[in-house]
């Protein structure tokens, strides 16, 4: 049981939470994550840590509502307790040896690449974040990323916040402006980090992704969340979550992320109905 | 006098097509009355050879006689002195290859049914709620378990008894292993499993669930925290793939996966965990962990499921009893067949898979003949799921993490006869040194290492 000390809408849908988990805060690094449940009736989801406190023993996750299970963990109060929290698991992410690297975001993934620029700019990386959004209620974690990147650009697919467009569009603009960057690493949805890597191996920019595929122990044991990577197949849990953008399947991730789709949103509309709740789409 | 009928007394089951469709125990157990019979089977050979056929050597005939005088409570007695989980045992040891293989009755008809009995006597101390008895006292020293598998569970059981501080270290959120990831409900009961870990917290073994040692902690940090000794019993839990084409499709399970969504989150309650409800299953592998993935499936509502083996029906690794329940189940055998292909249709979802014929040829390394491709004989077996049930190996992760850990090229730990690692006072048993074996194996090994650690530390 983890208590959760701190909790906070970062946005009508973006939860930022800080939990007690001293064994983890010990540990972690940023791109690793953790397994958890909410509660006893639970399933286990992966969630990759935002930010650490190893003194006061605190690790913060941000998440996104998007189905049955972190609709439970947002209901939780801050006060109250997480019923399983484990890690931190997974490789941290390599942020050694770079002098300029490009930064990318999309939507919560900001969350998780946030930690990352902080990390590469407290060792003296030049870092320059591009960030995007769908609209200005959805932008997280700006000054954060300001306070850490020489360079930080919004972006939102209405013009809402920052400007209009995509974050390959700032990237693309970037490096045809001269911009050097020793690598790019982008952390979104798949979908924006198969175009960010379709763009970097046009101009031969190493591009590291984050995986967030299903899975259910985080210790290599089920192996559902294996990828193809290179040609062979890689579990994302121990091999990853990082990998060489351009050596990714990301049709086949894209396709097994959405396996249980029918099944979510059926448990999503279940457990809104019971409460009163009116179902988004 | 002995009861010289040359059968088993048969164990009451379900009717094959009502379990087939729910997750009840498959198997009733004996009444008083047929292990009272089923005892009197027993010679009380001076020279018992069943004996020498256990790992960990239970007094078989002696808890047999308890049985027959109708002492229930003597013959829990006598299993609990070598073995920590007879609930467990009884139900899924391979007896038929180790204890009742030997038994003289065997010669001339069938062997006595150990394993009922043990299962009997177990099943008969726990439905009496025993008190539980009063934690050992304590003697000092601390010792830390890593797993909270058979192994793990035995060789906490056994420090604990001498009186150590013992703690478990479990990476999953409950514990058990693999006796409650993996073998699923209708052969063993949870419940008889949470029974057996409450036992051991009552006497006094503390269960950390959520640490992942490796991860978490590594075991130079539990030495710093003042652990004199380490056990290391982290299974063989690494599922294996064909590497194939199509293994990457929608559909395509290892059995770990299946069988932890279907037992371990409970999707077979409709619990929070998905998992797909297909209509046509291929489950591919012989061994026992293959049949309780085919059965699941048969359970979840599947029409049609396929047990796919290179080997043929002599060469099937499963215990007997559980390919006889499969195939009373209806589970559809292809043996001699090996996949080639999984199947996808335009969304990379599993549509069938493309198999070829095998026969046997020359005795390979195993001593088993080797499977040979039949040329020209590929076809295609229409499914919508296809669960990898190949074996599993060791997990590296505390190895990795662990330096001056020795291992084998497979990933086994090396220990020696007692589970002595290559590190002073780190211990290891079970799968994570043998590769995928036996309940019992696993927990003959961490009884051992327990013996070996209290031998040398509580001095």
């Amino acid at each position: 049981m983890n208590e959760i000390v701190f909790k906070k809408f970062l946005n009508p849908t973006v939860v930022l939470m800080r939990v007690s988990a001293p064994l983890v805060a010990a540990k972690a690094q940023p791109g690793q994550f953790v397994i958890l449940r909410p509660d006893a009736e639970s399933e286990r989801i992966p969630l990759t840590v935002a930010d650490y406190d190893r003194e006061n023993g605190t690790v913060s996750i941000i998440f996104q509502i998007v189905g049955e299970t972190t609709e439970r963990l947002a209901k939780l109060k801050q006060g109250e307790f997480i019923a399983d929290f484990a890690g931190p698991l997974g490789r941290p992410t390599e942020t050694e040896g770079y002098k300029k690297v490009a930064v990318i975001g999309g939507g919560v993934g900001c969350a998780i690449a946030f930690p990352v620029a902080k990390k590469l700019h407290e060792q003296g990386c030049e870092v320059t974040s591009v960030v995007g959004f769908r609209n200005r209620d959805l932008v997280i974690l700006e000054d954060e990323f300001k306070a850490v990147s020489s360079n930080y650009v919004l972006m939102s697919d209405d013009g809402t916040a920052g400007e209009k467009g995509l974050v390959t569009d700032a990237l693309k603009k970037l490096i045809e402006a001269g911009e050097k960057f020793d690598c790019v690493i982008a952390i979104g949805p798949l979908i924006m980090m198969k175009f960010v890597c379709l763009l970097t191996k046009q101009y031969g920019i190493k591009t590291i992704v984050s995986m967030n595929p299903i899975m259910i122990d985080g210790t290599g044991m089920c192996g559902g969340c294996r990828l193809t990577v290179g040609g062979k197949t890689k579990f994302a849990c121990v091999d990853g979550p990082d990998f060489d953008g351009h050596e990714v399947d990301f049709d086949e991730a894209m396709a097994r992320g959405s396996v249980y789709k029918p099944f979510e949103r059926k448990a999503h509309e279940e457990y809104c109905n019971l409460y009163g709740k009116a179902v988004e789409e | 006098m002995a009861d010289l009928i040359k059968t088993k007394y048969p164990m009451p089951t379900e009717k094959p097509e009502i379990r087939a469709k729910n997750f009840n125990e498959v198997a009733f157990g004996y009444t008083e009355a047929l292990a009272k019979s089923e005892a009197a089977r027993c010679l009380g050979c001076k020279v018992p050879a069943c004996v020498e056929g256990c790992p960990v050597n239970v007094k078989i005939p002696d808890f047999i006689r308890h049985i027959c005088a109708g002492d229930y409570e003597g013959a829990y007695a006598v299993l609990k002195e070598s073995n920590a989980l007879p609930a467990v045992c009884g139900r899924v040891c391979p007896q038929e290859t180790q204890c009742e293989s030997k038994c003289v009755r065997g010669r001339n008809g069938e062997p006595v049914g150990i394993g009922r009995l043990e299962r009997f006597a177990a099943d008969h101390h726990n439905a009496s709620d025993p008190a539980p008895a009063a934690p050992p006292v304590k003697n000092g020293h601390k010792a830390a378990v890593i797993g909270s598998g058979p192994s793990g569970l035995s060789c906490a059981g056994s420090l604990a008894a001498k009186g150590w501080e013992v703690t478990v270290f479990e990476a999953l959120h409950v514990a058990g292993g693999v006796l409650v990831y993996g073998i699923p409900e209708f052969r063993l009961p949870k419940t008889i499993v949470q029974k057996e870990i409450d036992t051991l917290k009552q006497m006094g073994v503390d269960i950390e669930t959520d640490v992942i040692i490796g991860k978490t902690l590594t075991v130079d940090e539990l030495f710093a925290q003042g652990y004199e000794a380490v056990y290391i019993g982290t299974g063989a839990g690494l599922p294996k793939f064909m590497g194939i084409p199509g293994e990457n499709l929608n559909g395509v399970y290892s059995a770990n996966e299946y069988l932890t969504r279907v037992n371990l989150m409970k999707a077979y309650k409709n619990s929070s965990t998905p998992v797909l409800h297909p209509a046509k299953v291929a489950v591919v592998g012989g061994g026992n962990v293959a049949m309780d993935a085919a059965r699941c499936a048969l359970r979840m509502g599947a029409e049609q499921v396929y047990i796919i083996y290179r080997r043929g029906e002599e060469e099937l690794p499963a215990r007997r009893e559980e390919v006889e329940h499969a195939k009373e189940e209806g589970i559809i055998f292809r043996l001699l067949t090996n996949p080639v292909e999984i199947l996808g249709d335009e969304k990379r979802f599993v549509r069938g898979i493309k198999v070829v014929d095998m026969e046997l040829g020359e005795p390979d390394q195993s001593g088993r003949r080797r499977p040979v491709e039949i040329a020209g004989s590929e076809h295609d077996i229409e499914c919508d799921c296809v669960i990898m049930a190949l074996g599993t190996t060791p997990n590296p992760l505390i190895k990795s993490t662990t330096a001056g850990l020795e291992t084998q090229r497979w990933g086994g730990i090396v220990a020696d006869e007692n589970g002595l690692t290559s590190i002073e006072n780190v211990y290891a048993g079970g799968d994570a040194v043998t590769g995928a074996a036996t309940v019992i194996l696993a927990m003959g090994a961490g009884k051992k290492a327990a013996e070996a650690i209290d031998a040398k530390l509580n001095v």
